[in-house]
């Protein structure tokens, strides 16, 4: 039971994180129609432009000045880069986003190396902030969930309360008749790229110390967050933080409980086979949850787009 | 997505065109009519090469070089000719490659037919692993399908690190082609031997992959690819028609993964990842995906770019990386696009006076990105050289990374040549328009 909590926890940091990607992400997506691939990478550059800071000024200001740094990178990206390549159709539009990932990957390991910085938890959230059963939680776990929950809050306030959100979403939904009425959609379209990839920059900020800042995590990260999106439903926020939570726990749970594929397979009713080294599944037979735990989100994905290929949440069939 | 323009032409029958200058076709395939020729050409090249390039590692690379043309043909089926953007082709090589490797240790029957004929069974074996995806993957395209491919991708190369048996785990598997039945007395122990296999099956495919594009099937995938909802109330399946291409892509992928079996008799998880896939795609874009030789040049290009730039530099990755998101931004046609622009001025026969413009612009340009890669080499000398360690060469020269001459030397050179193309651009635009209009009387 005490173990189940800490799962839950654990899974909910894990989930809370995914969600800050996916939720700039599934934003940028309603609005141009096209998948970021290179929004892992800003969370990368969140994290190490952050590392950098805190050389300098501490990891507060990193946490304040690294995801407007990445901001308005984004923003320079969206201006200079896609809206350039938005005319040639959809396509180019992925494979530049596609490119700019590979790109930025080498630019990091140009920058700062090819080794993992050492970016670390501040002094003062190094310590245990309860422990459950002998488990302890770490008070920077707590720290990383508040602040998810209120980037969750505040984006959910700004885009159905205010008029700024407003005119956003209306822009997301009828572009023309929004610039009919004098706004300058373009610039809102840059504004949400940049609002987007500062999420990611704050989520790069925050899981820097935890998962580690090397030039490889934008690729640990980076097909996670498309998975994600994709089975929460395109362009959907609340689809994208229920798929957040749903692969924080089911990767987390898998890895923590050790359930062998033999074990599930006798319970159906299926005998081991005898001479099992000879037998050509013989993997299939020692298969473990832990194992499998990390692409157990794209079996889901290849799942739901079969049988639901709008997602949990998705409204419109792509 | 009804962007197509109708036009009546003379004779009275409406005819759907493609408009040349709009951004977006440039992405699209022309309709070029092809002779026999290229294909006598090609040929030629392919036997006469190892003659003009003798050495072993000139045959490694050119061996690599037409397993990469194979690779990417078949994923031009797929982006170029059906509009299907996939993250995860890899695994069509891969699986093909992997299983040519378990046919090559299964001695008694590897025994019983010449090694030529193994890239068949590849093929095969990535046609079935297509077989089962595209039923379901091919239903929609666009982000569906690329989400979908991206899903296996992923789904497959963890696979190969779980099933032991048949990928090998993180070590992958080896084995010996010489155990099949000689071929003429021949058993390819050499690189020679290996090469004009190779480049047998690579005219081959590519013969066959032109052909297809050609049948009905092929010209429907084009039509499918530009507009589904249209392709659907002329009486076709736009799925069946995606299903169709798909399959014969896994067919030719699985032959390059065959091929690169027979070439390297090794097989790991790096074959079939996700990198690999990303790879192809900038290959096939950068040799451009709107004509069917577009990802050979592409191919080319990029292995030569590889194994020439990686031996030169640590930064190769990044230049390619740059060159690519270049090519994506001002030329979405690829290089083969960047050629084929040219065809207009030839006709006119005013191709002649594009050269000295060209000439004056394009020389200054390479000196000042010379210089530009200079600085790049010198910041990442100066930022990760071991400590105390001054002297880089560069270009043939050594000096001082850390002291200020060569960087004014590197800034003076790169603004003086970007200053020298600037001025010199006006004019090649003139030459460019006049090369393309066409001459008095002449229409």
């Amino acid at each position: 039971m005490e173990l189940i909590l800490v799962n839950v926890i654990d899974g909910l940091v894990t989930g809370l994180l995914l969600f800050m990607l996916s939720a700039g992400l599934t934003l940028i997506f309603s609005m141009m129609g096209v998948l970021n691939f290179a929004h892992a990478s800003f969370y990368m550059l969140g994290a190490y432009f952050a590392y950098q800071i805190s050389l300098a000024l501490g990891f507060w200001m990193g946490l304040l000045l690294a995801p407007l740094i990445v901001g308005v990178l984004g923003a320079g990206v969206e201006r200079y880069g896609l809206r350039r390549v938005h005319q040639y159709g959809h396509v180019p539009e992925l494979i530049f986003t596609f490119g700019l990932a590979l790109l930025i990957e080498e630019l990091v390991q140009f920058i700062w190396g090819k080794n993992q910085m050492p970016y670390d938890i501040p002094d003062i959230l190094n310590f245990t902030a309860f422990s459950i059963a002998g488990n302890s939680i770490p008070a920077y776990k707590i720290f990383m969930i508040f602040i998810s929950v209120a980037i969750f809050i505040g984006l959910l306030y700004i885009l159905t309360r205010t008029r700024v959100g407003m005119i956003i979403q209306a822009a997301l939904s009828y572009p023309r008749t929004v610039e009919a009425l004098g706004h300058n959609v373009p610039l809102i379209f840059m504004g949400v790229f940049g609002v987007g990839t500062a999420l990611a920059g704050v989520a790069g900020v925050i899981a820097g110390p935890v998962l580690g800042t090397f030039p490889g995590m934008a690729f640990v990260l980076g097909s996670i967050v498309f998975v994600t999106i994709v089975i929460g439903g395109l362009g959907s926020l609340w689809g994208a933080l229920v798929a957040s939570l749903l692969i924080g726990w089911l990767t987390t749970f898998a890895k923590s409980y050790n359930i062998e594929m033999s074990n599930i397979l006798n319970g159906i009713g299926i005998v081991t086979p005898s001479n099992l080294e000879d037998n050509i599944f013989r993997d299939l037979w020692t298969v473990t949850s832990p194992q499998i735990a990390d692409i157990l989100p794209y079996i889901l994905m290849v799942l739901i787009l079969i049988f639901r290929p709008a997602g949990l949440f998705g409204k419109r069939h792509t | 997505m009804s962007d197509l323009k109708h036009t009546d032409i003379e004779d009275g029958t409406e005819q759907i065109t493609t408009d040349p200058t709009d951004a977006r076709e440039k992405m699209r395939a022309g309709s070029m009519t092809y002779t026999l020729m290229p294909w006598i050409v090609g040929a030629v090249l392919l036997v006469i090469m190892p003659f003009i390039f003798t050495s072993n590692s000139a045959l490694t690379i050119m061996n690599q070089m037409w397993i990469t043309v194979v690779f990417a043909l078949s994923y031009n089926m797929l982006l170029g000719q059906g509009g299907m953007l996939s993250f995860g082709h890899a695994v069509y090589a891969g699986v093909g490659g992997f299983a040519a490797m378990h046919i090559m240790n299964a001695s008694d029957f590897f025994a019983s037919f010449p090694l030529p004929v193994l890239p068949l069974f590849a093929g095969l074996f990535g046609m079935g692993l297509a077989l089962i995806v595209g039923s379901f993957s091919t239903r929609n395209a666009g982000t569906v399908f690329a989400m979908i491919s991206l899903g296996v991708g992923e789904l497959i190369a963890a696979c190969s690190v779980i099933i032991v048996a048949f990928f090998g785990g993180e070590e992958g598997i080896s084995g010996d082609r010489t155990y099949a039945m000689p071929f003429f007395g021949n058993e390819f122990l050499q690189q020679i031997d290996v090469y004009y296999l190779t480049s047998f099956w690579v005219l081959l495919s590519a013969v066959l992959m032109y052909l297809w594009s050609r049948t009905p099937v092929g010209r429907m995938a084009n039509a499918v690819r530009d507009n589904p909802e249209r392709a659907e109330f002329l009486g076709y399946s736009a799925r069946w028609v995606r299903f169709y291409s798909f399959v014969a892509s896994g067919f030719f992928a699985g032959i390059a993964g065959g091929l690169f079996a027979i070439n390297y008799e090794i097989l790991t998880e790096e074959n079939l990842n996700t990198a690999s896939s990303g790879v192809i795609l900038l290959v096939t874009f950068l040799g451009g995906v709107g004509f069917f030789f577009g990802p050979i040049i592409g191919a080319v290009v990029f292995t030569l770019v590889q194994t020439v730039l990686s031996l030169q530099t640590e930064l190769w990755a990044f230049y390619a990386g740059v060159l690519f998101l270049a090519t994506v931004m001002f030329f979405p046609g690829g290089l083969a696009g960047l050629i084929m622009m040219h065809v207009p001025a030839f006709k006119t026969g005013r191709a002649g006076t594009l050269v000295m413009p060209y000439i004056k612009t394009l020389l200054p340009a390479a000196v000042g990105v010379l210089a530009v890669s200079a600085l790049v080499e010198m910041t990442f000398h100066v930022r990760h050289a071991a400590t105390g360690d001054y002297d880089m060469t560069l270009f043939w020269t050594t000096f001082n990374s850390h002291s200020l001459l060569p960087w004014i030397i590197a800034i003076a050179v790169a603004v003086l040549a970007f200053w020298i193309t600037r001025r010199n651009m006006p004019e090649l635009r003139a030459a460019w328009a006049t090369a393309n209009t066409a001459r008095e009387g002449t229409v």
